[in-house]
């Protein structure tokens, strides 16, 4: 299909019923369980991943497995609907491994089609992760920190995203002939980093001659992997959003409390105008991710909207969460408001799975420019 | 769409043949059928359908080949002049005006805009005062920026009747017969050299009391249904990709690989991606607003293309090098439908600077978001309890 030339014909960019009542679910099951000060007490203790929210979100509202046929344990529905829950997780930086285990592992799985480790991911019981730098973009080359030697597994990847959770590890390795392969690792050693996203803890993944299931060989390992990163680039656009979303409504609602000078800031033009230039940032970014979801859902020019998501949805939840710490002066420089949870989480993003530049390149390609 | 719907349809294809019935005649049965406006009354070109099926019932037209107007002659009719007729004219009015409108046979232009009142429109000063005898009103003052005032049958006006009240209290809205005596049309140049637009002196123009609009005192109330229009009909479209000024400076990209350079194509990637952003933005916006009401969600749209205008065609120049010191032509004309994608790269640049100014300036826009979306405080306002002939100026 010619990218110049395509329509948007297709595309549904809003939200279904279906959908709404889902987000109203996540987001009054977080207000009860993820409040803001205790995800920040949680970033300082020794468990950062929270496993009864978890739960919850598996077993009480069973989100874990939207994109899962029912067959294979799942709730039959589509990316579109995780979209929406990632929204939500976003907007409340919830300590999950969500995006690891229901997106970037899930679409791998979903991708070979494998139908074992598959329905644990959907129902929850079992968390997965996909071990490679979360600064991975999608169309580099396979990842090589990993051999195969001997039917053995060994290597460090570092700077993986929601491992420290995980029951099962999606590993590309390199065998002894160069074969780019995919394997489901349950023994490996995981470490954790200190990140600056202190909501999403990265860890160092060390393979010492460990066994791994050999799920995929050649160009149906590197199409899964494809199709994880692209899938992952499209849908974390939705978590941004939900970042965005707070970082705008929290300094809405704080610009018309705060006086000073005998007036809400919120009243004075300087401050007016970049929050009205912030509202039409969020409204464009939900766009773009609502696109996204769309387009993995439908599988319809999914690289381009992959590199389009991360090519916007990064530059804009930085600046609505930097806006956010500017705007409310010096509570927001503090450790005690959480704006700073969501600057970090915000950041991290705009690192994760290709930097914005890496995604512009891409667009290049894909689209002749 | 409903059967019924679908029938009337067909049965005024059956009667009127698209490929060879004039536009007019066309357009005037498609008026008597209700199936113009369908949100509006019938009689006055609808039939009381809901909003969310006109696009169904545009598409089916546009199927089978139907004529329809010139946006760029008829859009203040359509788009304006139409929704402020049926909201605020009298029966009489109404069954005067829209049929005419609609089928072309009549074209108009909007009296707004004042030497001494742009971003406060409710400043204007042009002055309608009331004739005892007749009743008639009589109208003196300067109006500008008017598209089309020197093609245009008919305008809508608002004026100042009573200068004593506060400016919002003080106006009144009118119909305006653009071939009275008494009105005045110079063209008004503009930097990119042509004129698409025009001055309008206003000398003792005779208007009858029928061709009101709304209350008298009541004229702010009525434009602000023309104004909430005009946003979405500036803002509210959708494109294809690369559809707008972002595909002509990527076909140039895409023809010259000699002009490139790696922190060109980085400028030229991050304007693509913002279009291609602010074009799914438009796309969501259409849908939502399908089934709606316009609402001030559309200044989102206007503000971001202003903006998104004035960066691609810089960067076009930029790119083009020696090319770009060339302009194409400065003699003064007046366009009939001024298109920035079919112009000059020099005119296009020059154009999108009216794009942040045209139409509410980007810094009015910001205000309108962050009061009626983001709900934050008023502006101080210090001309609020101030007779209009009282404000400074």
């Amino acid at each position: 299909m010619n990218p110049m030339t395509t329509d948007q014909a297709g595309a549904d960019l809003g939200y279904s019923e279906v959908e709404e009542e889902l987000r109203a679910n996540v987001r009054a099951l977080l207000a009860e369980r993820a409040p803001a000060n205790a995800t920040l007490a949680r970033t300082e203790s020794e468990q950062t991943t929270d496993l009864a929210l978890w739960r919850a979100l598996a077993g009480e509202l069973g989100v874990t497995g939207l994109p899962v046929p029912e067959e294979l344990g799942g709730a039959g529905a589509s990316w579109r609907e995780t979209a929406v829950v990632l929204e939500e997780l976003g907007r409340a930086v919830a300590p999950v491994p969500f995006f690891g285990s229901c997106v970037l592992a899930t679409a791998a799985l979903l991708a070979l089609g494998e139908r074992k480790i598959l329905p644990q991911l959907a129902s929850g019981e079992a968390i997965g992760g996909l071990a490679v730098p979360f600064a991975a973009a999608p169309g580099a080359a396979f990842p090589a920190d990993v051999r195969v030697s001997g039917g053995l597994l060994s290597g460090t990847v570092r700077h993986v995203a929601d491992a420290l959770a995980a029951d099962v590890l999606l590993v590309p390795a390199v065998a002894a002939d160069g074969t780019a392969e995919l394997y489901a690792v349950t023994g490996a050693l995981v470490e954790p980093m200190v990140s600056l996203d202190m909501t999403r803890e990265l860890a160092v993944v060390t393979l010492e001659e460990v066994e791994g299931i050999l799920l995929a060989s050649g160009p149906d390992a590197t199409a899964a992997l494809d199709a994880a990163l692209e899938t992952g680039a499209a849908l974390l656009a939705s978590e941004q959003l939900g970042v965005a979303e707070w970082a705008l409504t929290t300094t809405v609602a704080y610009a018309k409390e705060r006086h000073q000078f005998g007036r809400p800031i919120g009243g004075f033009q300087a401050v007016k105008h970049r929050l009205a230039d912030l509202w039409v940032l969020v409204t464009q970014l939900r766009a773009v991710a609502r696109a996204g979801a769309d387009a993995v859902t439908r599988d319809e020019e999914r690289p381009l909207y992959a590199a389009l998501a991360q090519a916007f949805a990064s530059g804009a939840a930085v600046t609505a969460t930097e806006e956010a710490v500017q705007l409310h002066g010096g509570i927001g420089f503090t450790w005690e408001h959480p704006a700073h949870l969501y600057l970090k989480r915000a950041k991290s993003a705009s690192l994760a799975l290709g930097t914005a530049d890496r995604h512009r390149a891409r667009i290049a390609s894909l689209t002749h420019l | 769409m409903e059967a019924e719907l679908s029938r009337a349809i067909r049965e005024l294809l059956d009667a009127h043949d698209p490929a060879t019935t004039p536009v007019a005649e066309f357009l005037g049965a498609r008026f008597d059928a209700g199936l113009a406006w369908v949100h509006f009354p019938e009689g006055l070109g609808g039939r009381s359908a809901p909003r969310s099926v006109q696009q169904e019932v545009n598409d089916a037209f546009a199927a089978a080949g139907a004529p329809t107007l010139d946006i760029g002659r008829h859009g203040i009719g359509l788009g304006m002049a139409a929704p402020t007729l049926l909201a605020h004219g009298s029966d009489e009015v109404r069954r005067r005006f829209l049929r005419p409108l609609w089928t072309g046979e009549e074209t108009w232009c909007q009296l707004f805009s004042e030497p001494g009142a742009g971003s406060d429109l409710a400043a204007l000063g042009t002055r309608a005062v009331r004739e005892p005898e007749t009743g008639d009103w009589i109208v003196d003052g300067q109006k500008v920026w008017t598209s089309l005032a020197h093609e245009a049958d008919w305008a809508i006006l608002v004026t100042r009747t009573d200068p004593d009240v506060p400016k919002h209290r003080g106006m009144t809205y009118f119909v305006c017969d653009m071939r009275a005596p008494g009105v005045e049309v110079r063209p008004l140049r503009q930097a990119t050299g042509e004129a698409e637009f025009n001055e309008v002196f206003l000398t003792g123009v005779r208007i009858p009391d029928a061709h009101r609009l709304g209350a008298v005192g009541d004229g702010w109330r009525v434009a602000q249904t023309t104004l909430m229009n005009e946003r979405v009909a500036i803002g509210g479209h959708a494109e294809p990709r690369e559809g707008g000024m972002i595909g002509v400076v990527a076909r140039t990209w895409r023809e010259h690989p000699e002009l490139h350079t790696p922190a060109l194509q980085d400028a030229l990637l991050r304007l693509w991606v913002d279009a291609e952003a602010a074009r799914l933005t438009s796309e969501r916006l259409r849908q939502q607003l399908a089934a709606g009401q316009p609402g001030p969600e559309g200044s989102a749209a206007k503000l971001a293309f202003a903006r998104l205008n004035q960066q691609i065609s810089g960067l076009e120049l930029e790119l083009l090098g020696a090319d770009g010191l060339e302009y194409h032509d400065w003699t003064f004309r007046r366009p009939t439908n001024p298109s920035m994608l079919e112009g000059s790269p020099g005119y296009r640049y020059l154009r999108a600077k009216g794009n942040s100014i045209e139409g509410g300036t980007s810094e009015i826009l910001r205000g309108i978001i962050a009061e009626r979306v983001l709900g934050l405080p008023s502006e101080i306002r210090v001309d609020k309890d101030v007779a209009w002939k009282d404000l400074p100026r």
